[in-house]
């Protein structure tokens, strides 16, 4: 792991010597990757779909490809077989119950999708969350990296051939879904968090169970390194395969993991803190070459400082047992039940809740979080009203496969599986 | 204040601890070439355009769109208690940069259009406005000067209409086969 030791007061961000000379962004169009003329009068050219219904492409993403033999000369990306319209369906839902409709979205970080929106939807309302919620958002977060992370793994290398590490990645995803499926009751699309906290208590079963995981969880990693890091097919075809340089990786608005293996050191987690990250101990994972091999690198080491940050929520949230897990702010929050056959007051807060549900204060927040896929934006405009005027969500993965084009730079057509697969896009998260 | 300096500067405002500046739509592509080389804007991370048709229309929080407009006996539509501020036309345009640096510093620039009304196209300042930029246009119908593959992405290329605008119903999509037909 290159950890910047001292960080140069001029580079910083940039750990590493460029991984090309100049820029390799095409142009005019930034996104396709244009047919030399010359190609495309010599009849010599295959132009394949590859995709929207091809597996290795993860869901529906359509590329264009040019081939002349088995180099890869021309690319075009197209997306939008998806697109399921999330934020036109928000501005009609009210604010609690847009709440399900993030997870939907990047349906592998799910919780982290959920985080963003509510985390916004706080800033509007200014609103302060107890301890607890804000550790077991943490934990539940640095979770589904991990889950995220784990799909990417498995399903990448399966595409390359390494048939095995697929089944070792989803036994350990399995435990993360039944961790899930304890506290939140349901294995994905959880929507454990409450505008103001949780939805619920963290169940004490939970500790234990969790405390497991995190012990498991260094021996699983060991055995993926052992599967694949020495293993020579899956070295060659991904060291020196996808090549994307620091400059060209920020010019093209790269973030996430795909930005550390280009070798910008820069975590929203670490440069940006929010929730409890500014109190935890932990290293962001950097890499110098821009390659897919570096890209496979930063997210297992993200998995095991994921797997500390998780070990370290857990310690802080075994002593915050007993504790309230949501703010008590009863014009936003459901009042507990207990209190409705006794109180007047409390039924109307329930009544005004679950009909017209709560009223956010006028303004506008963009609110960034780091994501499995990088950052993770939501832009929210409010009128003052019970719903929302207008969500937007910046996708990471929407963001990465503006990269395909420059990352098949003198590719094969057997590379462009390995390079669309480190990109780590999830169709639901770019169509939204 | 620092941004007073960039082309077309308008006014700065700090709101939720954001700041916003907004930027003449005509210097928008100035604006933010300056801001990416004297300021250290390195990275754009975001370009979100909003329609503010029937923004802080009286009676109705909210926007329920229906075919015939908007609809004010929907249920649970109690009215504002406060009315928002007026906005000077009816879209708005956010660029949401960030600068890589220790502390980060985040700005958003913003500027306001009429429909129809055209804004220079970043793709030069930024690459990866393409992809952003195609999708204002595609759902919002912001029109891009310069851009150099304006076309859809994520709706059909044949698709009518812009379905981000609030004039634009949900469930507007005609249906093949009804009883109408």
């Amino acid at each position: 792991m290159t950890v910047a030791p001292e960080r140069p007061t001029r580079d910083w961000p940039y750990v590493a010597p460029p991984q090309y000379e100049g820029s390799r962004i095409p142009s005019p169009i930034p996104t396709v990757l244009p047919l030399p003329e010359a190609l495309a009068q010599s009849g010599d050219v295959l132009r394949i779909n590859f995709g929207p219904n091809h597996p290795s492409t993860h869901g529906v993403l359509r590329l264009i490809v040019d081939l002349d033999g088995e180099q890869v000369v021309g690319l075009s990306a197209v997306i939008g077989y998806l697109h399921t319209g999330f934020e036109k369906t928000m501005e009609h839902k009210t604010w609690w119950k847009c709440i399900t409709y993030p997870e939907r979205i990047d349906y592998v970080g799910y919780q982290n999708n959920e985080l963003t929106f509510v985390l916004a939807v706080e800033k509007l309302l200014e609103l302060e969350t107890p301890d607890k919620a804000v550790w077991m958002r943490t934990l539940l977060c640095e979770l589904s990296r991990i889950h995220s992370h784990l799909v990417y793994l498995g399903t990448s290398a399966l595409e390359l051939g390494a048939i095995s590490m697929f089944w070792y990645c989803f036994r350990e995803r399995e435990m993360i879904l039944d961790l899930f499926e304890m506290v939140t009751g349901a294995r994905m699309h959880t929507r454990y968090f409450q505008v103001g906290g949780l939805a619920e208590d963290i169940p004490d079963g939970f500790f234990p169970e969790c405390r497991k995981f995190v012990e498991w969880m260094p021996r699983a990693l060991e055995d993926y390194l052992a599967l694949l890091d020495r293993n020579q097919i899956w070295l060659e075809r991904t060291k020196g395969v996808g090549l994307l340089s620091a400059d060209d990786a920020v010019a093209l608005g790269q973030t996430g993991p795909v930005l550390r293996a280009s070798g910008v050191d820069w975590d929203l987690r670490r440069d940006e803190p929010y929730l409890a990250y500014g109190q935890l101990d932990f290293q962001v994972p950097v890499y110098p070459n821009g390659d897919v091999y570096d890209r496979y690198r930063v997210r297992v080491d993200e998995m095991r400082e994921s797997t500390r940050i998780v070990d370290q929520c857990l310690r802080r949230l075994e002593r915050l047992k007993g504790r309230p897990w949501i703010v008590d702010d009863r014009k936003v929050v459901l009042p507990p039940r207990e209190e409705l056959h006794t109180s007047m007051e409390t039924l109307i807060h329930h009544f005004k809740i679950v009909t017209e549900g709560y009223r956010v204060p006028e303004g506008e927040v963009y609110v960034a979080t780091e994501s499995p896929r990088g950052e993770q934006g939501c832009y929210l405009v409010s009128e003052g009203g019970p719903r929302p005027w207008r969500v937007h969500f910046r996708a990471p993965s929407f963001v990465a496969l503006e990269a395909t084009a420059t990352c098949t730079h003198d590719a094969l057509v057997a590379d462009l599986i390995a390079i669309v697969g480190s990109l780590d896009a999830v169709m639901g998260d770019t169509d939204r | 204040m620092k941004y007073e300096s960039l082309p077309g500067f308008v006014e700065e405002r700090v709101s939720f601890g954001e700041t916003t500046v907004t930027i003449e739509p005509e210097r928008m592509r100035d604006a933010c070439l300056q801001a990416r080389d004297e300021l250290g804007f390195s990275m754009l991370c975001d370009i979100v355009a909003t329609d503010y048709l029937g923004w802080g229309g009286k009676g109705v929080s909210g926007y329920i769109a229906t075919a015939s407009g908007r609809d004010l006996n929907f249920p649970s539509t109690q009215g504002l208690q406060t009315l928002p501020e007026l906005k000077p036309k009816r879209f708005s345009l956010s660029y949401h940069l960030l600068a890589m640096r220790q502390p980060p510093e985040r700005v958003r620039l913003k500027c306001w259009l009429d429909d129809g009304e055209q804004v220079p196209s970043v793709v030069s300042v930024w690459p990866t406005a393409d992809w952003h930029e195609r999708e204002q246009f595609d759902l919002m119908g912001i029109a891009f000067s310069g851009h150099p593959n304006l076309t859809r992405i994520l709706m059909e290329d044949d698709w009518e209409g812009h379905p981000l605008r609030k004039d634009y119903p949900i469930g507007g999509e005609p249906v093949r086969f009804s009883d109408a037909q």
